[in-house]
């Protein structure tokens, strides 16, 4: 019987990486930022219904990059989590710490056990009454958590774009500002204009009653961008 | 689980059926003496819900029974499920309160999964499977009978939905009233309803049924002048859900018992 080939452990995490790396850098960039009324959430995709933003609970969203039916299952996964916590307890126990820990632990195990990681990154935001207390967690693909403050950026060119945002980014930006600050950012780093059709623009805004998410449609968009 | 579902409730059964009410009595019930105790814990009472012309009505008093006992004078028994429906809930309180719950979260939570919210007659079928899956309990005695009312944005109509026990879903083209007072309450609408009522005119003959229940049935609750507890109603049409405010229901009270007094004095 022949011996199975040995592989270091060091290798083989690092051949993941590379493999999961590449794949995520086919992708656009997606950019999340805080303004005046909660958070922004502002992704390239010329599809208008498969999504890769999300609202996940009354103050959460998701932003996914990389391979799309990768990060759709751990969205749906998410959206479980947080409705089978909401209604064990109540609305206001579902947190995005809880949240973002639950993916890393998720993809952490995937990384290290499975012959194939996932090719994605995420963000879980969730928008507070005050912006400090604002959270934005980002999840790479091996399960590594970051807790971001004021923007962050995952997909294709991410650092790239937070270059561009790092010289440009203030605090209590309006929302028209955040909008005309990403689209800049995106067209500056793929050097190509986009089109309003193209994105898709949603917010956490906290001054909406109940559920905070909400998406901004082409209307609002052309409006805001005038 | 089938992960293909975007159901909420389906989810629950498959995989956290500690999380639903099933109380699994080993030989069922076996005594009149065990069926009261299950029995004798708090009931909800009248609702209603009817038409008008830009959408539909529903309402319930705030009053729950166990018993001959009042064991809640501020139950809410309407529940906003979404932007465009609401369910009513009359029976053993604490089975339809989670219902309710559960309703409202399996609504939400097939739109955030989809991207889309259902149709009005996907929610009502829903809500027939969960009424069904409600069997075993009501046949211990924890019957709950909802009602289900919404604004359907594909037709720009207003629907009610009724059920019985074993899921069964029955769509009315008027108004409809369960609980306890529900036959009162009906009479009452079968007098006033027409086609084509204004909102104002729809929340009145409403408030007046839950009176007239009221008034017939021990296990409904009246108007209460003195700590100012008043049915909820809501009002449902093509810019969503609201709320009646109370001191309006209050003032509408006010002048229906008034000109109930005048109408007795009047007979004298």
């Amino acid at each position: 019987m022949p011996l199975p080939y040995y592989v270091s452990p060091e290798q083989m995490m690092q051949d993941k990486a590379e493999y999961a790396q590449k794949g995520i850098a086919k992708g656009r960039s997606i950019i999340v930022m805080e303004y005046q009324d909660g958070i922004f959430l502002f992704a390239d995709n010329p599809s208008a219904s498969l999504n890769k933003i999300s609202e996940i609970y009354d103050r959460i969203a998701f932003a996914g990059a990389g391979k799309y039916s990768e990060f759709e299952s751990l969205r749906k996964a998410g959206i479980r989590h947080a409705d089978i916590k909401g209604f064990t307890y109540s609305r206001e126990d579902v947190t995005a710490k809880s949240l973002a820990n639950a993916y890393s632990q998720s993809l952490g195990t995937m990384f290290s056990q499975e012959i194939k990681p996932l090719e994605v990154e995420i963000l879980v935001a969730e928008v507070h009454d005050s912006s400090d207390a604002n959270e934005i967690y980002r999840i790479s693909y091996d399960g590594s958590i970051y807790d971001e403050k004021g923007y962050t950026v995952i997909g294709g060119k991410a650092d790239a774009v937070k270059i561009y945002l790092k010289e440009r980014y203030k605090n209590d930006l309006s929302l028209k500002e955040v909008l005309k600050l990403s689209i800049d950012a995106l067209e500056t780093t793929i050097n190509q204009k986009l089109a309003l059709e193209n994105l898709e623009v949603a917010v956490l805004d906290r001054k909406r009653n109940g559920r905070k998410f909400r998406r901004i449609r082409i209307e609002e968009l052309q409006a805001l961008n005038e | 689980m089938n992960s293909w579902s975007s159901s909420f409730y389906d989810m629950l059964v498959a995989e956290h059926p500690n999380l639903l009410t099933q109380f699994k009595l080993e030989s069922g019930i076996r005594s009149v003496e065990e069926r009261g105790k299950l029995t004798n814990v708090p009931h909800g009472t009248t609702v209603l819900a009817l038409k008008y012309k830009d959408g539909v009505i529903i309402a319930g008093d705030r009053m729950a029974t166990e018993g001959y006992q009042v064991s809640a004078r501020r139950i809410e028994k309407v529940y906003r499920c979404d932007d465009y429906s609401a369910i009513a809930i009359s029976g053993a309180a604490g089975v339809c309160i989670e219902m309710a719950r559960l309703l409202q979260v399996e609504l939400e939570h097939y739109e955030k999964i989809e991207g889309v919210q259902l149709t009005t007659e996907g929610k009502a079928n829903k809500l027939s499977q969960m009424v069904k899956g409600n069997l075993p309990l009501a046949m211990q005695g924890l019957v709950v009978i909802p009602i289900f009312a919404g604004y359907d944005v594909n037709k720009g109509e207003g629907r009610i939905y009724k059920y019985d026990i074993t899921g069964g879903k029955y769509e009315e083209t008027e108004y409809h009233s369960t609980g306890s007072g529900g036959k009162d309450a009906r009479t009452t609408l079968k007098k006033l309803y027409s086609p084509d009522l204004s909102e104002d005119k729809a929340v009145m003959i409403a408030l007046e049924a839950l009176y007239d229940a009221a008034e017939e049935d021990i296990g409904t609750g009246g108007p209460d002048m003195v700590r100012g507890i008043f049915p909820i109603v809501k009002v449902i049409n093509k810019s969503g859900i609201t709320d009646i405010e109370q001191a309006q229901i209050e003032a509408s009270y006010r002048q229906l018992i008034n000109s109930r007094r005048k109408a007795i004095a009047k007979e004298k």
